[in-house]
């Protein structure tokens, strides 16, 4: 564990929105094959942080480093090519509602990793199989449930092989019989040896898979440590009375 | 006796059935002409405009809104008597084909705008995430969505614009409405006029009917 290398690093990471400083210095390291989870309330920055992390989103100040390569350096018109290390998957799925599912998995893997198309589709399959959904190959997106969308979205991201995967809120949207069916694929990757930074709700997930839990507000991380660590034995005011607030029940 | 007299005399059928159907066959070669290039020009111009380039977006507008606010007619005037004066000469069915083509081509660049807006961001970042650039979201993901939302006005504004083309018979285009109306003054009955009545219901009503089949081709839930 402690011999591997950081896949993902975040050194001071700063960005602000007009006059609101939304991150103020993020320090933040993830090791590859690691699953580190964010939490933290609404509004403490956690989806900006992700967002800079493939530079949906500009950081103000600071470094970010991906396999030891500054992405933060990297010119705009260089930035696909850095985008298809960093997988993504958003709270709301966004599956290409005109595609077939398999075209949906299909179509970065031809336009911008420029594989030959048979192979594409193949790992296509794969990956779909992966998370249990081959047989779905060819539906459309408005046929399946919140949580089959989810995780065609996840082989998506995971078509291009990259070499991090960020989570956005992965089950937010969905119903809570569907949340169980996207965590497992989740877990799946992760014993499989997937970087993952996954900003979740799903604190008995956080338990059950994470390596490491971050605690963010207000635009610092204010507590990281082991699941044992942050759930059993929370130091900060802010993160008791956050754990305190989830596990009543309010979101 | 005498309505049939008037509106479907067999003589004037037979001698003019000919003559219509070559007419025909120019309303519809030119329709499907002015659809084809009125739609990909507007298509090209919506996709300009994403960009955002603030010197082209307003040239644009400035277009989609002038072939929008004027009365086709009055623009195929100018051009046919206009442009001679100035040493452009332009055959009369020439004409007819560029103002409808850039005045469809106005209203399907506003279509395909809209489409194009309705696009959520979320699509947008899901393929720039997955490393498409800003050209191929916009040709893969963006513009097939603005093209299903666009069918149906689309559709609507085609068949409205290619019907225009009867306007032809004011600047001499042989299309149906000319070719019957001078076949009416010289036989001086007015069944050249229903002959191109059905001869427009021959071309449009199919197209109506395939119209009403691509609608629903192109139709997804979201
Ligand atoms: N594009 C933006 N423009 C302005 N403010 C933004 C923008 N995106 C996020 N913010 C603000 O930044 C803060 C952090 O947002 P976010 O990163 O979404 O938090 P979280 O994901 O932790 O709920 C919020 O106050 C939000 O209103
Ligand atoms: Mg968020």
């Amino acid at each position: 564990m402690n011999a591997r290398r950081y896949m993902l690093e975040v050194r001071g990471l700063g960005k602000t929105f007009g006059e609101t400083e939304v991150l103020k210095a993020i320090d933040l390291n993830v090791s590859e094959g690691e699953l580190v989870f964010i939490i933290g309330p609404s509004g403490s920055g956690k989806s900006t942080m992700l967002r800079c992390c493939n530079r949906l989103e500009e950081p103000t100040s600071g470094a970010i480093l991906i396999d030891n390569a500054r992405i933060t350096d990297i010119p705009r018109r260089d930035l696909d090519r850095m985008r298809l290390n960093v997988g993504m998957v958003f709270q709301g799925f966004h599956l290409y509602p005109h595609m077939s599912v398999i075209k949906n998995v299909i179509l970065a893997q031809i336009k911008a990793l420029k594989r030959p198309a048979d192979e594409a589709r193949q790992r296509g399959m794969e990956l779909l199989d992966q998370v249990g959904l081959g047989h779905k190959a060819d539906a459309m997106p408005s046929e399946l449930s919140g949580g089959q969308q989810q995780r065609v979205a996840i082989a998506r991201a995971l078509a291009l092989d990259p070499k991090v995967m960020l989570f956005d809120e992965p089950t937010s949207a969905l119903d809570p019989e569907l949340v169980g069916s996207v965590l497992k694929v989740m877990k799946d990757l992760r014993d499989k040896g997937m970087t993952m930074l996954v900003v979740s709700h799903e604190m008995a997930f956080a338990r059950e898979a994470a390596d490491r839990v971050v605690f963010m507000d207000g635009g610092y991380v204010v507590e990281a440590g082991t699941p044992d660590e942050i759930f059993g034995n929370p130091k900060s005011d802010r993160l008791k009375s956050f754990l305190s607030r989830v596990s009543g029940g309010a979101h | 006796m005498r309505f049939l007299e008037t509106f479907f005399n067999g003589t004037v059928i037979a001698k003019y059935t000919p003559d219509i159907i070559v007419a025909m066959g120019i309303t519809l070669a030119l329709s499907v002409a002015i659809i084809i290039s009125g739609i990909v020009f507007g298509a090209v111009l919506a996709g300009l405009r994403s960009f955002q380039v603030r010197p082209l977006t307003l040239l644009i507008v400035l277009f989609a809104d002038l072939m929008r606010a004027l009365p086709p007619l009055v623009v195929i005037l100018i051009l046919f008597f206009g442009l001679p004066s100035v040493g452009l000469l332009m055959p009369d069915w020439l004409v007819l084909y560029l103002v409808l083509s850039l005045v469809l081509a106005a209203f399907a660049e506003e279509i395909f705008w809209a489409g194009l807006t309705a696009v959520t961001r979320g699509q947008w970042e899901a393929g720039r995430a997955t490393g498409l650039s800003f050209t191929q979201v916009l040709t893969n993901i963006a513009f097939p969505q603005a093209w299903r939302m666009g069918i149906p006005p689309l559709v609507n504004r085609a068949l409205a614009i290619t019907k225009m083309t009867a306007l032809g018979s004011v600047i001499g285009v042989k299309e149906i409405l000319s070719v019957a109306s001078s076949a009416q003054s010289f036989s001086g009955s007015a069944t050249p006029l229903t002959m191109a009545a059905v001869a427009y219901m021959l071309i449009f009503i199919p197209a109506v009917i395939a119209s009403r089949w691509i609608e629903r081709r192109f139709h997804y839930k979201t």
